[in-house]
């Protein structure tokens, strides 16, 4: 098993299906769909059989691949995933998977659109196997182009124009990004001096301990990497993107920024931010933890006043952000613990979310709360998605949502027990919208309007089936995802122990 | 004396000179076509030849003329741009004169410009160059005697241009006055920083940023560029810059060595104004060569600001960046090409639908912009990581904090492009026809671009060998 690069499969089976669509003739449009499905569902059974034989009890960085890439820079091809990464890598494969079936009605220059769908899939499993700091960099961005694309021929209209949407979360992430490129630049050039530099994530994360980052270049440079990583986890002030962006898209778009691409920012905060630059997380922290619950409340209260229903997911995805962000803050393993389940758990929720208003809007032509009414008549499946994703949205027990929220506030309680109370207050305001926007939509008299619309069936069934499923399943039994992230963040346990008692700049007085 | 030294150059003259007599015998009413390849095949000999002096190190006429691997390296990206160009622009030349033998045997006097220039070791080799190269461009420029956008861009560069020649005249003069001497070397044994010095290296400044269309000295591209026929443009935004890039190298690092504390200032401002004016203006720019005449501004300031480190890091930045931004506007231009030949204009409107009628060209094209924005994986982004990483080691973090954030407003306007040609309808339902050199040159070009951004290290080796060569 250690001689098969199971990672650079799981990599390159995307890329392959790339190819393979990039010389399909453009009519043939079922078999190019076909091809995207196979193709997803080989790098989903991969990832899987990856999720499976990792061995939790050794914990650490497995599957590694280390070739030489750029020697004069000290870049290697090097890949591995340990338990804060191989949950995300998973999240990614299932959204991704899922979107392929939700884009099926994709008539219009289909092969165009799946070539796209597969670029922002790959560009998400490239950052989250990649433990090179410069191989991360290529995949990064990867997505953002062909995003704007696919907003502006296949997205829609409706308060402001998809050109508008998709021009703001281009400049948004790629302004970010500019920061975030500035701050990688500082730390490789300060980490080591002349001919000992590298890129590779594990030996950047040694000069903290060997004292070659002073505080103030990690507190700068840590800085930087928040504006990028921050505006691409829809960080409060810099999250205006995703609610029009989110919008606009085509569902699988949206689907696939919210769920992962977004989680990219957070992976980032803490493979680069906390692992690499200690100090500068410990001195950012309390402001982080002040921009969550103002995400998780801010967002809240917006979201209560939406009357889209694309709105009402993209803006309570970014309150939900809110909660990630403080777990970070917290900087203790159990907050962290739950934050990055909660990547998780929140990928999903909103992935399904977004396919199930994507399902609505297509078979209502609507997305306006108020025109909608009494869908479970009609559609009873599509109202057992949003039901799921509902309440795991506001946190009930026994769906995916629960856990990893109730991990974060205990562990960020310890450490900031205002904010927390606050941001626990926020589940009151998302039960609010959450119950209201299910009323209103799925209950409530029959609406003879949409007798015609038929419910979901075939393919559209399989992202409900599988994200629902995993919702229910993770939720029941926590420990399939807890036990995997536990076991990332053990080795790190050592380092925040340190980190407590570290003095800090500021540091003290927050808390 | 080693006058094999000079074998590319009088190959290449030879090779002009030849085109022009067979341009003469040829009759009237043949296609001139197949002098086009021959220059193509001429120089594609010259480019073997030029591997051969590889590892060689050394000078002619005193001292005059230098061969070493920085020569040999911009030689090559010299020749490699003008076969290129060549390549994409036979149905473009045709429909555009019936002199097309002139057209390339100028072209290739050009290209012997350019090669003296990255050859030249003293100050007045290094005038010769830029002179015969400019001299030819001006001529080149006004070639499209039926548009008067490019008599009038022929003019204007003329005028602009002389005036420009004349100040770097002025300021090696005054150079020469208080050392004694225009060979490089010895210009920098001299150690001499009295006022009259710093008044002649200002005056160069001035004179090679005009060659370089760094800000504020930009002022002529856009016209030029805009009025120029595209080969030509393409020329003067790739080789013609690069050109300007060696002899820059040759004449600060070497020359002007010691006066570093003088000059890294003024070049840290000059990039930084080139990259927020190129980048700013861009976004209004309707017309696709004007916008591209914006972005090559842009794309001097990123490749000027290399100069800051002052060591063997940076101007391995600048060199790989050179070549990258050729590969990446060949594809741009190539595709401006395909889209003028079918519809006689080249706004950014005309490339509307264009990944319907033609899905490749706009695939090279949303490539080649990207890579000039530097977003990876495309080329363009190791050359930024490469240069900015140089400068921030010797504390110009500013500088690359600067540039990478214009480099990512710089993507707005590329997007505006890329929308048109993703979102728009086509504007008539003719059929889009593409010649077969311009397809491999736009594939090359492609393909070079993601290679580089994926795997640059070989490129990087080659660029990092010949940036040592200047020490």
């Amino acid at each position: 098993m250690v001689d098969f690069p199971l990672l650079t499969a799981i990599l390159l089976t995307p890329i392959w299906g790339i190819l393979v669509l990039s010389v399909m003739p453009r009519e043939a449009d079922k078999t190019i769909k076909m091809i995207s499905a196979v193709t997803m569902a080989i790098a989903l059974g991969l990832t899987l059989y990856a999720y499976w034989a990792y061995d939790v009890s050794l914990g650490g960085l497995q599957y590694i691949e280390n070739v030489p890439w750029i020697p004069e820079l000290g870049v290697s091809y090097a890949l591995g995933v340990d338990g804060i990464s191989l949950p995300l890598l998973l999240l990614t494969m299932l959204i991704g998977f899922s979107t392929i079936f939700v884009s099926w009605n994709v008539e219009k220059r289909s092969k165009e659109f799946f070539i796209q769908l597969l670029l922002l899939i790959v560009g998400a499993v490239g950052t989250f196997v990649s433990q090179d700091l410069f191989i991360f960099l290529l995949f990064y961005e990867l997505g953002i182009i062909p995003s704007y694309i696919m907003i502006v021929v296949w997205g829609s209209s409706e308060r402001v124009s998809k050109e508008y949407a998709a021009m703001k979360l281009t400049i948004y992430l790629l302004l970010g990004s500019a920061f975030m490129l500035a701050g990688v630049i500082a730390l490789y050039v300060n980490a080591f001096p002349a001919g000992m530099r590298t890129f590779s994530m594990q030996v950047l994360a040694q000069a903290h301990a060997v004292g070659n980052l002073s505080e103030n270049v990690q507190i700068v440079t840590f800085l930087l990497l928040l504006l990028g990583f921050g505006s691409t986890l829809s960080m409060w002030p810099f999250y205006s993107w995703a609610p029009d962006g989110y919008a606009a898209a085509p569902t699988g778009v949206s689907m696939l920024h919210a769920g992962v691409l977004k989680k990219i920012g957070g992976y980032g905060l803490i493979r680069i931010g906390l692992l690499i630059l200690p100090l500068g997380a410990k001195f950012w922290a309390p402001f982080i933890a002040f921009f969550a619950v103002v995400n998780v409340l801010y967002a809240a209260f917006v979201t209560i006043a939406q009357k889209d229903l694309k709105y009402i997911v993209g803006y309570s995805s970014i309150s939900h952000i809110g909660y990630i962000l403080l777990g970070f803050a917290a900087l203790n393993v159990i907050s962290i613990d739950g934050a990055i389940a909660n990547m998780f758990a929140h990928g999903i929720m909103t992935a399904l979310f977004f396919a199930m208003v994507g399902l609505v809007y297509e078979k209502t032509n609507t997305r306006q709360v108020q025109s909608l009414g009494g869908l479970a008549h009609q559609m009873p499946r599509v109202a057992v998605g949003f039901m799921l994703a509902g309440m795991s949205s506001l946190g009930l027990p026994g769906l995916a949502g629960f856990i990893p929220e109730f991990t974060s506030f205990l562990g960020a309680f310890k450490v900031y027990p205002l904010y927390t109370l606050l941001a626990i207050s926020g589940i009151v305001f998302t039960a609010l919208y959450i119950l209201r926007v299910l009323a209103n939509v799925l209950f409530g008299p029959r609406r003879v309007e949409f007798d015609t619309c038929r419910d979901a069936s075939g393919v559209e069934l399989v992202s409900l089936v599988l994200l629902g499923t995993i919702l229910v399943v993770v939720g029941v039994f926590p420990q399939v995802l807890m036990g995997m992230v536990n076991s990332g963040m053990e080795p790190v346990m050592a380092l925040l122990v340190k980190l407590h008692v570290t003095p800090a700049l500021l540091g003290g007085v927050v808390q | 004396m080693n006058i094999a030294l000079l074998t590319s150059e009088i190959a290449v003259v030879i090779l002009a000179l030849l085109i022009i007599v067979f341009d003469l015998l040829m009759p009237r009413q043949e296609a001139r076509r197949s002098l086009g390849y021959f220059a193509v095949c001429g120089l594609l000999g010259i480019l073997v030849y030029t591997f051969n002096q590889h590892g060689i190190s050394a000078t002619v006429y005193h001292g005059f003329f230098v061969v070493d691997k920085l020569a040999l390296f911009f030689k090559q990206l010299f020749i490699v741009a003008t076969i290129l160009t060549l390549l994409f622009s036979f149905d473009y030349i045709e429909g555009l004169t019936h002199n097309t033998g002139e057209f390339y045997a100028l072209l290739l006097l050009s290209l012997v410009g350019m090669m003296l220039m990255a050859s030249a070791n003293d100050l007045l080799t290094v005038f010769v160059g830029l002179e015969l190269m400019t001299i030819i461009f001006y001529i080149l420029v006004g070639f499209d005697l039926r548009s008067s956008k490019s008599s009038e861009a022929g003019t204007k560069y003329l005028i602009l241009g002389s005036a420009a020649s004349a100040v770097l005249l002025y300021g090696m003069s005054w150079v020469y006055g208080f050392t004694g001497s225009i060979v490089l070397s010895q210009i920098a044994a001299q150690h001499n920083a009295s006022p009259a010095m710093l008044l002649g290296l200002g005056l160069m400044i001035a004179g090679l940023c005009f060659k370089l269309s760094i800000a504020p000295f930009h002022m002529w591209a856009p016209d030029v560029y805009e009025g120029a026929p595209i080969p030509v443009t393409a020329m003067l935004a790739m080789a013609s810059k690069a050109a300007g890039v060696v002899v820059l190298l040759r004449i600060f690092l070497v020359a002007f060595a010691s006066l570093q504390a003088y000059w890294l200032m003024i070049v840290s401002l000059l990039a930084v104004l080139s990259m927020i004016v190129g980048i700013i203006v861009a976004i209004w720019q309707t017309n696709i060569k004007r916008m591209l005449a914006y972005s090559s501004i842009a794309q001097a300031g990123y490749i000027v600001s290399g100069l800051l480190a002052a060591d063997a890091a940076g101007v391995k930045g600048m060199l790989f960046y050179a070549v990258l931004y050729m590969v990446a506007n060949v594809g741009a231009f190539a595709v401006t090409t395909a889209v003028n030949n079918q519809y006689g204009s080249d706004q950014i409107d005309d490339l509307s639908g264009l990944s319907q009628k033609s899905p490749f060209l706009a695939v090279v094209m949303t490539i080649s912009l990207l890579s000039m924005a530097g977003l990876p994986p495309m080329a363009g982004f190791i050359g930024k990581m490469y240069i900015f990483m140089a400068i921030t080691d010797k504390g110009y973090f500013w500088v690359a904090m600067l540039g990478l954030i214009m480099s990512m407003v710089s993507v707005y306007y590329y997007m505006l492009v890329v929308k048109v040609m993703y979102s728009k309808e086509a504007k008539s339902e003719q059929e889009f026809t593409v010649s077969a050199p311009l397809r491999i040159v736009a594939l090359i070009s492609l393909i070079a671009t993601l290679f580089i951004g994926i795997y640059p290290g070989p490129l990087a080796d080659l660029a990092n060998a010949a940036a040592r060569s200047l020490w």
